[in-house]
């Protein structure tokens, strides 16, 4: 059964169902931070239909593989995290820059404000990009992070996740995101993932488990696809 | 049928490394001739600063043209090595700065003239989405009053909120997430 959020005021319910409502009050930092007056509605000019090219920027070769920006190898299961990024009108989105970082395998990320009682890991700096390919494939080798407590609700974890920013061909089809691992314990108790009120929706913020791309002897593989606002039009589902 | 998009979710708190590892706040130097700084603090339903938000800019260069492909308007100049985008972090109590060159007025829906304005997104722990804001100028008293958008919001207060304040050459343009002088913030339409 779909579930409705039930303390959005009318004008702020996303008009992309996909999305999650600013108001999500599980989510206790959404209380005081959710904009509450109707949206304006910005019909379509050049202003948003253009987007910065950020992707031009160089990026060294060990920006994507994140066990390898430092002397030694960090601690943990090392994976490659991969996928294709489309735009709305299903397009690849080419030569596009992706934005990644993430805790360690002890669910700590080397952020001076993280008070998680975890190891640092010398050897793990959490912070990665790449432009995707000609084909809008994008490909990252990291370490599988780890899942760590916040100060949300009693006993409050988050499930394992890494970040993604995404330009995508306009300034609309802007995406921050969250990818998650395959049948995490945690899923239910997670009100940043729950606040994503449509079960479809939420499963596509969710990696699958690829066997195909997995190296022998050498680390496992994750498949991330990610579906960007178009220029033209909100992107629907397939049946 | 539902949208097919992948969800936004935060930004968190912990993303300074991968997003600013260097400073993307001056998208031209500081002495450029033309330069103008902008100022703000992003604020919560409090009051209260919010120390852990992403502020981006989009805009056009100086003559009203964006630096993407899609701007195919030729008869405008592009302005090598202002690519437009920018980014600060609020670290200090809140305040987020840019330098930057005052873009041209560029077309809006139907090809109306817009005026002059730089497109915003926060991100921020808290945030689920980014939200959405522009910054006006305040000495284009009458384009403002032409402007398509402006004049789409009908509340005035809320209208002022979206126009950048003169103090002493610096543009200030605070961002209030909730409350009674919140922000205006937008959803793009697919019209």
């Amino acid at each position: 059964m779909r579930q409705q959020p039930t303390n959005e005021t009318a004008g702020l319910r996303p008009k992309d169902d996909a999305q999650p409502p600013y108001l999500y009050p599980d989510y206790v930092a959404t209380r005081l931070r959710a904009p509450k007056k109707p949206l304006i509605i910005l019909p379509k000019a050049l202003s948003d239909t253009t987007g910065p090219a950020y992707g031009r920027q160089s990026i060294g070769e060990s920006d994507s593989d994140l066990t390898r920006q430092h002397e030694g190898e960090p601690l943990g299961e090392r994976i490659i995290v991969h996928g294709k990024v489309l735009d709305g009108d299903g397009r690849p989105v080419r030569n596009s820059l992706v934005e990644i970082w993430q805790a360690n395998a002890a669910g700590r990320y080397t952020h001076h404000l993280d008070r998680h009682h975890a190891p640092l890991d010398p050897n793990f700096g959490g912070a990665g990009r790449c432009r995707t390919d000609g084909e809008g494939l994008y490909r990252f080798v990291t370490i599988k992070p780890g899942a760590y407590p916040w100060k949300n609700h009693h006993n409050a974890w988050r499930p394992a996740h890494i970040h993604l920013s995404l330009f995508g061909p306009a300034y609309r089809s802007r995406l921050i995101t969250q990818m998650y691992f395959p049948g995490d314990p945690l899923f239910g108790q997670d009100p940043i993932f729950q606040s994503v009120r449509d079960p479809k929706a939420r499963e596509r913020l969710i990696s699958s488990f690829d066997l195909e791309t997995t190296e022998p002897e050498w680390a496992l593989a994750y498949r991330f696809d990610i579906v960007l606002e178009g220029r033209d039009a909100t992107p629907m589902e397939d049946h | 049928m539902g949208s097919a998009t992948t969800p936004s979710q935060t930004i968190g708190p912990f993303f300074h490394d991968a997003l600013l590892d260097e400073d993307r706040s001056e998208l031209v130097p500081p002495d450029h001739p033309q330069a103008i700084r902008i100022e703000g603090t992003v604020y919560d339903g409090t009051g209260d600063p919010v120390p852990d938000a992403m502020v981006e800019i989009w805009q056009a260069n100086s003559a009203g043209r964006y630096d993407d492909p899609e701007d195919d308007r030729k008869d405008l100049p592009l302005d090598k090595g202002f690519a437009g985008y920018g980014r600060s972090d609020t670290v200090n109590g809140g305040e987020f700065s840019f330098v930057t060159l005052k873009p041209g007025a560029v077309p809006g829906p139907g090809d109306q003239p817009q005026a002059p304005h730089i497109m915003v997104s926060v991100f921020a722990r808290g945030l689920l989405r980014r939200v959405v804001t522009r910054i006006y100028f305040p000495d284009e008293e009458e384009t403002n009053s032409s402007d398509p958008v402006l004049s789409s919001i009908d509340d005035p207060e809320l209208r002022r909120t979206l126009i950048a304040v003169d103090e002493g050459g610096v543009l200030l343009f605070d961002i209030r997430l909730q409350g009674d002088n919140q922000t205006a913030f937008f959803e793009f339409s697919d019209e």
